[in-house]
């Protein structure tokens, strides 16, 4: 039995949230009705002519820089000549010997489940090229419409290095693509909409054998874990044609992952190199960079998910708390500004890892859209550390910041929830709840120990939760103790 | 020197071409086959019976082609005129003409057009300002936009079609009170030089009917000069504008590439289109360009450059001085009065040459040595671009569809029926060209011609303020002479191509006659220019005009 090396590279295409499309002025609305954001440009009518959206190539110097890219400073568009019905002019706008930007590197860590490690792969290459429009398929199958709101949405093609080496690798790569155009804010990077598209190209060949094996083009895939799941299932198809002596049945075809069944199928076969018949678009002048223009986008990136990462890691976090943090912006800041707030960085990790999230996850809200600021948390952090509050009164205090707002201060005031600290009112309360109780005081004395929580809960409830636990406990251990 | 009203008779018998004609050893001998203006003539004289322009025409024996726009200008303003009577005169000119010339392919709504000119006597009423063409009737080449009329780019492919928006081009001359009275024939899509590679019909030569007008902006060329119009936009790709207005005898400009906007012209070959202009007189030529010129922000190609006032410079050359082209540095491109070229086009352009010395110019031999590789550069990157630009005419979203069971059918044969061999060839050529593994010898060679092409022209406009040449190696030929031999239609581009390779501005007018028909065969004199040299163009070319007596280029309709 032969030892098998997979290596997979990906090509990704990010659609741009840029306002209007890449050489009209026509908008981008996911979901409109068909052919409703058109013009004469983007449907490829006689005499019309593209002009270039500037915002692409700002989108594009922001990927191509936060990926470590070497820029062009002076690129240019070429067409990609082919017919298909989605294709308004039979040609694709695209840019094909000067891209805009080469020689890059992503780095990422993996998640801690899967045994974590940091990874960098390779980034060949970024260019900006326009998107095609949809064909929508009659039911019968006897007719296809096209939709054309989509032709010509600016994209960025971003093509790795053949670096990965399983499935988790490349769904980690994706996700890290996808983390970063979101910190750079050039795209919404949903993949459910068709905002980050991922080709990806698997060979395995035995260890040792310097060839790469057969490239099957692998696509259709609408998250990371079906990403993550069909890179497997094709790693494994194609090993076991290796080890049944099959390998020549693996072609070079483009197959298409089914999330039903779980499998990959033959969409079609490449039948030779298609010739798409390059040549400079005459219609685009040159794309010129500026070292300006350069240093100025470089200059207003945020920082990146890498950088952040070994930021968090150093304050002492756990690849846990780092990767979840990290892995969106606004939670990042959320968290940052908690702790510039003063909080202590292990709570505010916690408080917003646990309840903040959850609260998010179940009402599908983002952190920004909850009235809690980071301000509050660090003061509601501060009054639980302080003893000002119990723990179990922050909790129902954050719900309540949460969805209405106001401060700490304000509601603990307005609900008099300070706790109580003053020994001889909690021995009070402890004395009453004794005196109350003297059938279950018999028994703790017979030795049923157990009974102190029993007590405990009493006097917490007597105080309406807010006794300091540590001193009710403490008081309660010396009363039932001195009266035995 | 040239004193302004002659009688037509003396004039001709001072006629400068011949007297004049510079001795040079290398020279061919005037042809005496050709006539130069001494044919002109008998076309005089045969002519002022017959032709009815609706213009105040002039009388013959003052006549040298004045301005028609700023005569209509004239008569508006002093209310000799209103604007539906001219719009009507022209009209009714067009129709009576169309049936031997058949220059347009479509002729807008006589009530579309006439609400146009009332809207114009309106605004005179009111005393409101009057745009440069108001009340012009313009033709414009059906292969630019005009969203009130079928634009059909001359194709079966597109019969019919309906453009969303007028070109750039249009909108502006509209804007300038121009009135767009009919769409012209072309060669389908610009891929021609006769107009007879038209899906639609063959536009005949109104010099002698059965002859071709040129191409591919034949319509155009044509109805200027049949007075069908007073100016008209063409499009210059190879020579599509300068070739016609030579073969036709009037003025033709093929601006800086990017000095008009493209927006809306179909794509032939996108680096080398322009959109130029067609008039009677460098002065309406002058006054057309200045209406569509300067930067459009639909096309990212069009040049920022700023527009000078064409006209008013016109207006101010001084025609009374002796020597009003004093000091002008003029250079004869040698490579076009060699091989191939007809003898008598030769010694018109010698005569020009002429013409220029006794205006006070410095004519020198200028040698162009890429010259002769331009024309295959040129059939390489046109038919490349044009395999590309053409992709978009499948059937699909809009022109004729042929119904099919599967889309390749669909394709293949909505293209086959809906494009002509001319068309079809040139697909085919320019696919070949940028497919992988000749890329590198066709299209990328050609490339590298054309920047020699413009090294050889930076160099000659350095020492030269304008270079001059023939518009096309013969007049005009006979219908069909050359439609089984594309090659020979091909090299009849040789005059032009050049120009659009280095992307200069060229000013064609008719400068003399050679044998032909039965009035005799225009022949134009090229004038090229330094990139955004228009002005300086147009102001030349009018001197040259204004001062060329005895040559009277109106057929006989
Ligand atoms: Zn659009």
């Amino acid at each position: 039995m032969h030892e098998y090396e997979t290596i997979i590279g990906i090509e990704t295409h990010v659609q741009l949230s840029t306002l209007t499309k890449a050489f009209c002025s026509c908008p981008y609305i996911y979901g409109s009705q068909p052919n409703t954001t058109i013009c004469p440009v983007c449907m490829g009518s006689p005499g019309a002519l593209p002009v270039l959206n500037s915002k692409v190539i700002e989108f594009a110097v922001k990927v191509g820089l936060a990926l470590n890219c070497s820029l062009s400073m002076s690129s240019k568009f070429d067409r990609k000549q082919y017919f298909y019905p989605d294709l308004p002019k039979g040609y694709q706008i695209s840019q094909f010997d000067i891209p805009i930007a080469t020689g890059g590197f992503i780095d990422l860590d993996l998640p801690t489940e899967f045994g974590g490690g940091h990874r960098r792969f390779g980034i060949t290459r970024v260019h900006m090229e326009e998107d095609a429009g949809k064909l929508l398929h009659s039911g019968t199958g006897s007719y296809s419409q096209v939709d054309l709101n989509r032709a010509g949405v600016p994209l960025l093609e971003i093509v790795s290095e053949p670096d990965m080496r399983s499935g988790l690798e490349a769904a980690e790569y994706a996700a890290e693509i996808q983390r970063l155009v979101r910190y750079l804010g050039v795209s919404n990077g949903n993949m459910q909409e068709g905002s980050l598209r991922c080709d990806v190209n698997v060979s395995v060949r035995p260890v040792g054998q310097s060839a790469f094996g057969t490239k099957v083009e692998i696509k259709n895939m609408n998250s990371f874990s079906a990403m993550h799941r069909a890179i497997d299932f094709e790693i494994s198809r194609q090993v076991d044609l290796y080890n049944k002596g099959q390998a020549d049945q693996i072609i070079q075809e483009t197959r298409l992952w089914e999330d039903g069944s779980q499998r990959t199928v033959t969409m079609r076969k490449k039948e030779g190199l298609a010739d798409y018949r390059y040549f400079p678009e005459p219609d685009l002048p040159n794309v010129v960079l500026a070292n300006e223009f350069v240093d100025n986008i470089r200059s207003s990136l945020p920082e990146l998910p890498e950088i952040k990462r070994r930021r968090y890691e150093k304050m002492g976090l756990s690849m846990q708390d780092v990767l979840f943090l990290a892995d969106d912006m606004q939670v990042a800041d959320f968290f940052d500004e908690a702790v510039e707030k003063g909080a202590d960085v292990k709570l505010a990790s916690n408080w917003i890892m646990g309840d903040i999230a959850a609260y998010l996850k179940n009402e599908k809200l983002s952190i920004n859209d909850i009235k809690l600021t980071p301000q509050e948390l660090a003061e509601l952090i501060a009054s639980i550390k302080g003893g000002t509050i119990s723990g179990k009164i922050g909790k129902e205090i954050l719900f309540e910041l949460i969805a209405k707002g106001g401060t700490v201060k304000g509601l603990i005031k307005e609900k008099d929830l300070v706790q109580i600290v003053d020994p001889l009112e909690i021995e009070k309360m402890v004395e009453k709840v004794l005196s109350e109780n003297p059938k279950q005081l018999q028994q703790y004395r017979g030795g049923k120990t157990k009974l102190q929580g029993y007590f405990a809960g009493q006097v917490m409830k007597e105080s309406k939760g807010k006794a300091n636990p540590v001193l009710l406990n403490k008081i309660l251990l010396e009363k039932l103790k001195s009266s035995s | 020197m040239p004193s302004p009203v002659q009688n037509p008779r003396i004039l001709l018998s001072q006629c400068r071409f011949q007297l004049h004609f510079p001795p040079k050893p290398h020279n061919l001998q005037p042809n005496p086959r050709h006539f130069h203006c001494s044919k002109s003539k008998l076309s005089l004289s045969h002519q002022h019976q017959l032709v009815s322009e609706p213009q105040t025409s002039q009388s013959p024996s003052s006549w040298s082609p004045s301005s028609q726009i700023l005569t209509i200008r004239e008569s508006l303003l002093s209310r000799q005129k209103k604007a539906v009577e001219i719009t009507r005169d022209y009209l009714n000119r067009l129709r009576q003409t169309e049936p031997q010339i058949r220059s347009f392919l479509h002729v807008s709504e006589e009530e579309a057009a006439m609400r146009e000119a009332e809207d114009i006597d309106r605004k005179i009423e009111q005393n409101e300002e009057l745009g440069p063409l108001a009340g012009v009737p313009i033709a414009v080449k059906d292969n630019i936009c005009t969203a009130d009329m079928p634009s059909t780019g001359g194709s079966r492919i597109l019969e019919g079609y309906r453009p969303a928006v007028d070109a750039t081009a249009v909108r502006r001359l509209r804007e300038c009170g121009g009135i767009v009275i009919g769409k012209t024939n072309l060669d389908e899509f610009g891929m021609g030089s006769t107009t007879e590679a038209s899906g639609f019909q063959v536009t005949a030569n109104p010099w002698d009917v059965s002859r071709v007008p040129g191409g591919s902006s034949g319509g155009s060329a044509a109805a200027v000069s049949a007075g069908q119009c007073v100016v008209s936009l063409g499009s210059d790709t190879g020579g599509s504008v300068r070739q016609p207005a030579s073969f036709c005898g009037v003025v033709g400009m093929k601006p800086t590439y990017g000095r008009v906007s493209r927006f809306g012209l179909m794509a032939y070959a996108s680096s080398l289109d322009v959109i130029g202009c067609f008039g009677s007189s460098v002065m309406d030529t002058a006054i057309l360009l200045g209406a569509i010129s300067g930067h459009d922000r639909l096309d990212s190609t069009s040049s920022k450059h700023e527009v000078p006032n064409y006209a008013s410079e016109l207006a101010s050359a001084d025609l009374l001085e002796s020597k009003p082209l004093s000091g002008l540095k003029v250079g004869i491109i040698c490579e076009t009065l060699g091989d191939g070229v007809d003898a008598g086009v030769i010694s018109s352009i010698r005569a020009a040459a002429s013409h220029f010395e006794e205006l006070g110019s410095i004519v020198t031999e200028v040698s162009l040595p890429s010259f002769s590789l331009g024309l295959p550069a040129y059939y390489i990157l046109a038919s490349s671009e044009s395999s590309s630009n053409l992709s978009r005419y499948d059937g699909i979203r809009y022109g004729n569809q042929v119904a099919a069971d599967e889309l390749n059918s669909l394709y293949k044969d909505s293209r086959a029926k809906g494009f002509g061999p001319e068309v079809k060839m040139r697909i085919l050529m320019g696919t070949y060209a940028l497919s992988a593994g000749y890329y590198d010898a066709y299209y990328k060679r050609a490339q590298q011609v054309r920047t020699l092409v413009q090294k050889g022209f930076k160099e000659a406009l350095g020492e030269n303020d304008i270079l001059i040449s023939p518009a096309a190696p013969s007049a005009a030929y006979k219908i069909g002479e050359k439609t089984n031999d594309p090659l020979a239609m091909y090299a009849g581009d040789i005059m032009t191509v050049n120009v659009n390779l280095a992307g200069l501005p060229a000013l064609v007018l008719p400068c003399g006659f050679v044998e032909g028909g039965s009035a005799g065969l225009p022949v134009g004199l090229q004038m090229i220019g330094g990139a955004f040299d228009e002005a300086k163009l147009l102001k030349v070319g009018h001197i040259f005009e204004r001062t060329l007596h005895g040559c009277r280029f109106v057929p006989s309709l």
